[in-house]
């Protein structure tokens, strides 16, 4: 078993963050998991959500908001792709205040059966989670 | 033969246009640069993607998903991908010029065909000569995976409810900075993934899939759909920049000709004005002289 875990964030448009941390909490499709090293491998899907990872050292915590992906654990290393990532304290508030109000709206206007219904439902949570994860950093 | 004040303001003219050119060469080549760059960065995302789309595409035993349904096709769709300005010679044109082929070669045989345009100048050119779907304009200056997956997404949805039978890709593949090919891509229904085997995909096969194979390959499929469109913009974008420095270097090197004929003509002007002066002085004096 490996002594180290490595944790490698990527979206199409960059290498996020790649380095060694102690611990990832990735928000799974089945379910919010965590990982440490020596974890069993596997391949999971990715929804949107918080991911989040403690340094090597345990001093420093960051916070992205995620989006769609997957995530691929093998011995000693974590690799995230996804869609979008944002850093927490990248993350404008307002505008994810103002996207929720939007897709709140949308939402209760539409029929369920409406075919941009899941799309605004989505945008929703994405609001949700980004305004969350705003949060976050404020406390560290 | 102009007169010497035309000839002046010619050049002037000509000179201004050359500015313009060149600093146009020079904007394109930054966001050439820039362009470029995101290529580079997606390299990795795409690479790792794939490994992993084909190690499960392999593990995968029937591959039944509603993009990879095969139907007899009747209703097809088009995205033509092109840019939002022009000036850069014959990018869009070629590109335009490939898609009517495709859309005549495919209406011969009886197909409906509706057109998905992505880029101002395509629209503008099919507005009105074909049945234009959906339309995303003024948004290659600047986008990310979000304008991929909404491209990817609005033609998804339809399609797994078999309101058309067949997706077709055309963009422009940025070979080099001055060649782009027009190409087309098959998207839907998708060419079935993880046929070659390499030994990398093999060796992870002693994987633990959460959930199962069958429902990671349908959430890998749409991501698989937002990868290629979003290279095709990339692509698209790097495309136009080069094909923009290379009209513009061009244009300016004419300018350059042009000034150098044009001062050719001026100095001969000056020369024959200067002469005929001197006529008349000359012959001014000799009539004075022998009165």
């Amino acid at each position: 078993m490996s002594d180290e875990l490595i944790l490698e964030v990527v979206t199409p448009e960059k290498m996020v963050f790649s380095g060694k941390i102690e611990e990832v909490v990735i928000p799974g499709t089945e379910g919010e998991f965590g990982v440490l090293r020596g974890h069993e491998p596997f391949l999971t899907s990715v929804d949107i959500g918080e991911l989040h990872f403690s340094s090597a050292d345990g001093s420093k915590k960051s916070y992205y908001a995620i989006n769609n992906g997957y995530a691929e654990v093998t011995a000693g290393k974590v690799t995230v792709l996804i869609e979008t990532a944002e850093r927490s304290d990248a993350i404008d508030k307002d505008r994810a205040e103002k996207a929720k109000e939007k897709a709140e709206a949308a939402l209760s206007q539409l029929a369920k059966e409406h075919d941009d219904y899941e799309k605004m439902r989505l945008a929703l949570i994405r609001a949700i989670t980004r305004i969350s994860v705003a949060e976050k950093s404020s406390l560290n | 033969m102009a007169s010497l004040k035309d000839i002046k303001r010619q050049v002037g003219a000509v000179q201004k246009t050359k500015q313009i050119t060149r600093a146009m060469n020079m904007v394109a080549a930054s966001k050439f640069k820039s362009a470029q760059s995101k290529m580079e960065n997606f390299r990795p995302y795409a690479g790792k993607f794939m490994d992993v789309l084909n190690s499960v595409a392999q593990r995968v035993e029937s591959a039944a998903h509603p993009l990879l349904a095969v139907r007899e096709p009747k209703k097809i769709r088009v995205i033509c991908m092109t840019s939002d300005r022009g000036l850069c010679g014959g990018f869009n044109t070629n590109l335009i010029k490939a898609t009517e082929r495709f859309m005549r070669d495919k209406s011969k045989d009886g197909k409906d065909i509706a057109l998905i345009s992505v880029g101002r100048k395509g629209r503008d050119y099919f507005r009105k000569k074909a049945n234009i779907v959906s339309q995303k304009v003024d948004m290659l200056n600047k986008f990310d995976m979000t304008l991929a997956s909404e491209i990817g997404d609005e033609a998804i949805l339809p399609f797994i409810k078999a309101e058309y039978d067949e997706l077709y890709l055309i963009y422009n593949q940025f070979v080099n900075v001055s060649i782009q090919k027009p190409t087309v891509v098959r998207l839907f229904p998708l060419p079935s993934v993880g046929q070659e085997s390499d030994g990398d995909a093999d060796a992870r096969a002693d994987y633990a899939y959460e959930p199962s194979g069958e429902i990671l390959l349908q959430k890998l499929l749409p991501m698989y759909v937002h990868v290629l469109v979003y290279r095709a913009l990339l692509e698209t974008s790097a495309g136009e920049n080069g094909a923009r420095m290379a009209a513009m270097d061009n244009a300016t090197n004419n300018c350059e000709d042009l000034i150098r004929s044009l001062t050719l003509k001026m100095n001969k002007a000056r020369q024959a004005a200067i002469t005929a002066e001197l006529m008349d002085i000359v012959g001014g004096t000799e009539a004075l002289s022998k009165g």
